[in-house]
């Protein structure tokens, strides 16, 4: 089953929407409430990550039997250095973003920590499309 | 993770039942479905927070009321009486005359439930849940709720015994000479606490011995107040009884725990408030708060539906006579606790609870996903009105239980009324005279 979620740049009065009501679709799965949340998390993550650096874009869902894929694909300014990226507290963030809360460098390296399985493609000035995999295997 | 063994103290009167669906559009779970005209509340969503008894027109929602004879099984009784239950009455009457008339009905010995608190605090037992902000197990309906409604917040419910438990404990203890023919009992403001105690294998059946509802208790003891003018005037010497310290007394008030919390703490109260709040609570990635404290009812226990006396009133009055207690607690009741200390080791902290998975489509998670795109193109076809006419208490709850095969497109009264054909060709899609959700074959089609 496919859902799909917009995300407006710069509105972070909706951050945390698309991963709220894709929780409400995985509470009806019978998903292990830690898996949830760890979906949550990387979700969440990514979903401010759109609407902190980019100019818009969308979060893909897939869900399956023993998987769920997340893409979150958008247009923007892309990651010109994906190392530094994943590096904890790393951040581009500008001083706005910072002052609502967000942008603390975490972004990433909290969505690797929380998803089994992360791919990144990126064009600095073009789009960022990130593609995150979840098992639901019980003892994963 | 199932507890097929969970006890629910209300039930429907079919012969009062007029299926007007009040109880169904307020139930916090949605586990009240219309099924031939008579409400049906399902045993794996109910959390007996007792708000269709509330909300009914009719009376037909009734509650478990355990006879007060029960107290004449043994020959010691002992009554764990939380404050509340005081306040019910007005002014007129002081607590010592409560407490008497409460002797009267049958009990030999009398602990006030808010004792527990103390008690807690000079065991200095230590919370153990893990994940922040803690959420207050003290009220037994939000407990179950999100149990069942917010799985993912399950590990951040606390531990500790409730102060009722921890009281029971040092009753028996201190009692434990008189054996097996002690019988302790609970007085209860609400619905929650009675399932919570009539559940086999839960901490309650094992500590209580008989449960007896507050308005139960509450006529009684106004019976004998009122007979007895002369006698009860008598022991008119102001408010000595209560064991407890001033906060332990404003316990089950609103604020009374997370005002006595370190760190950041909030209290929330009324079930739709809390729902309100613990919807957002799932979503938040961190919060700076260390404590919540959520009261099914509103304004806390004191407006538990088997209260009698006004929630207002009977707060200001609990508040009134805490000003007149102690910070600390008088040394011989300390000393009395300490006695009993050994029967607390290791004994003040509860399992932790289980997630229950109840909210699922489908136990096969093949089968959940299809049902989840069945749910939104069903939905799709549905009025969106929420007029619950269908026997449901939603657009979505119906979409949910056609697509679970519990129920029926025909049940929908805004389509059969807009296009009748639509509406035939609709149900025969989705599938023709399926079972109702209480199991019977549903003949409204």
């Amino acid at each position: 089953m496919r859902q799909e979620y917009l995300v407006p740049a710069q509105d972070f009065s909706v951050a945390g929407v698309a991963s709220s009501n894709l929780k409400r679709l995985l509470k009806q799965l019978n998903i292990n409430p830690f898996t949830i949340k760890r979906i949550m998390v990387a979700v969440f993550e990514a979903e401010v990550n759109v609407i902190a650096h980019s100019y818009g874009g969308r979060i893909v869902c897939d869900l399956e039997e023993e998987e769920i894929t997340i893409q979150v694909i958008d247009t923007g300014p892309g990651i010109p250095n994906l190392d530094l990226a994943m590096t904890e507290g790393w951040s581009t963030a500008s001083e706005q973003v910072r002052e609502l809360g967000y942008g603390a460098g975490m972004g990433l390296p909290n969505i690797k920590k929380n998803c089994d399985h992360l791919t990144i493609q990126t064009k600095a000035g073009e789009h960022t499309h990130i593609t995150m995999l979840f098992c639901l295997k019980e003892g994963e | 993770m199932s507890d097929a063994g969970f006890h629910h103290s209300l039930q429907v009167l079919n012969d009062a039942c007029k299926g007007c669906t009040h109880c169904m559009k307020r139930c916090p779970t949605g586990a009240i479905r219309i099924a031939k005209g008579k409400a049906w509340i399902s045993a794996e969503l109910c959390i007996d927070c007792g708000q269709c008894m509330a909300v009914c027109p009719n009376d037909a929602i009734k509650i478990e009321q355990d006879p007060l004879s029960q107290l004449q099984r043994f020959t010691y009784r002992v009554g764990i009486i939380p404050a509340p239950f005081f306040a019910q009455f007005p002014d007129t009457f002081t607590v010592t005359q409560v407490l008497s008339a409460l002797y009267d009905i049958g009990f030999t010995h009398i602990y006030l439930a808010e004792t527990g608190v103390d008690i807690l605090d000079i065991l200095e037992a230590k919370e153990k849940a893990q994940a922040l902000p803690l959420i207050s197990n003290f009220c037994p309906a939000v407990q179950r709720l999100i149990q069942i409604r917010y799985p993912l917040l399950v590990e951040n419910l606390t531990r500790l015994r409730s102060p009722a438990q921890v009281t029971a404990i040092f009753a028996k203890s201190e009692l434990k000479a008189l054996g097996e023919s002690l019988g302790i009992f609970y007085l209860t403001p609400c619905a929650a606490k009675i399932a919570q105690f009539k559940t086999e294998g839960s901490e309650e059946h094992r500590l209580f011995d008989g449960i007896i509802n507050f308005d139960t208790a509450y006529n009684q003891v106004s019976t004998l107040l009122a007979r007895d003018k002369e006698k009860y005037a008598n022991q008119n010497i102001g408010f000595t009884f209560p064991h407890c310290t001033r906060k332990a007394l404003r316990w089950s008030l609103v604020k009374g725990q997370s005002s006595n919390q370190s760190g950041r703490a909030l209290a929330v109260d009324e079930m739709h408030n809390v729902i309100e709040f613990l919807d957002i609570l799932e979503d938040e990635q961190e919060t700076s708060l260390r404590f919540l404290e959520l009261d099914a009812c509103a304004e806390g226990c004191v407006g538990g539906i088997l209260t009698v006396r006004n929630r207002f009133l009977a707060t200001e009055q609990l508040r009134h006579w805490s000003t007149a207690l102690p910070k600390e607690l008088s040394q011989d009741l300390v000393e009395r606790i300490l006695v009993q200390s050994p029967s607390f080791e290791n004994n003040l902290c509860l399992k932790a609870p289980q997630p229950m998975q109840v909210m699922g489509l489908d136990k096969d998670r093949s089968k959940a996903l299809q049902k989840l795109e069945k749910v939104d193109r069903i939905l799709a076809a549905l009025p969106g009105i929420d007029c619950g006419l269908c026997g449901c208490p939603s657009c979505l709850a119906l979409a949910q239980d056609v697509a679970k095969s519990q129920a029926s497109l025909r049940q929908c009264v805004v389509l059969k009324l807009k296009d009748p054909k639509e509406l035939n060709s609709l149900a025969r899609i989705w599938g023709e005279r399926p079972t109702t959700a209480n199991g019977q074959k549903d003949d409204q089609a």
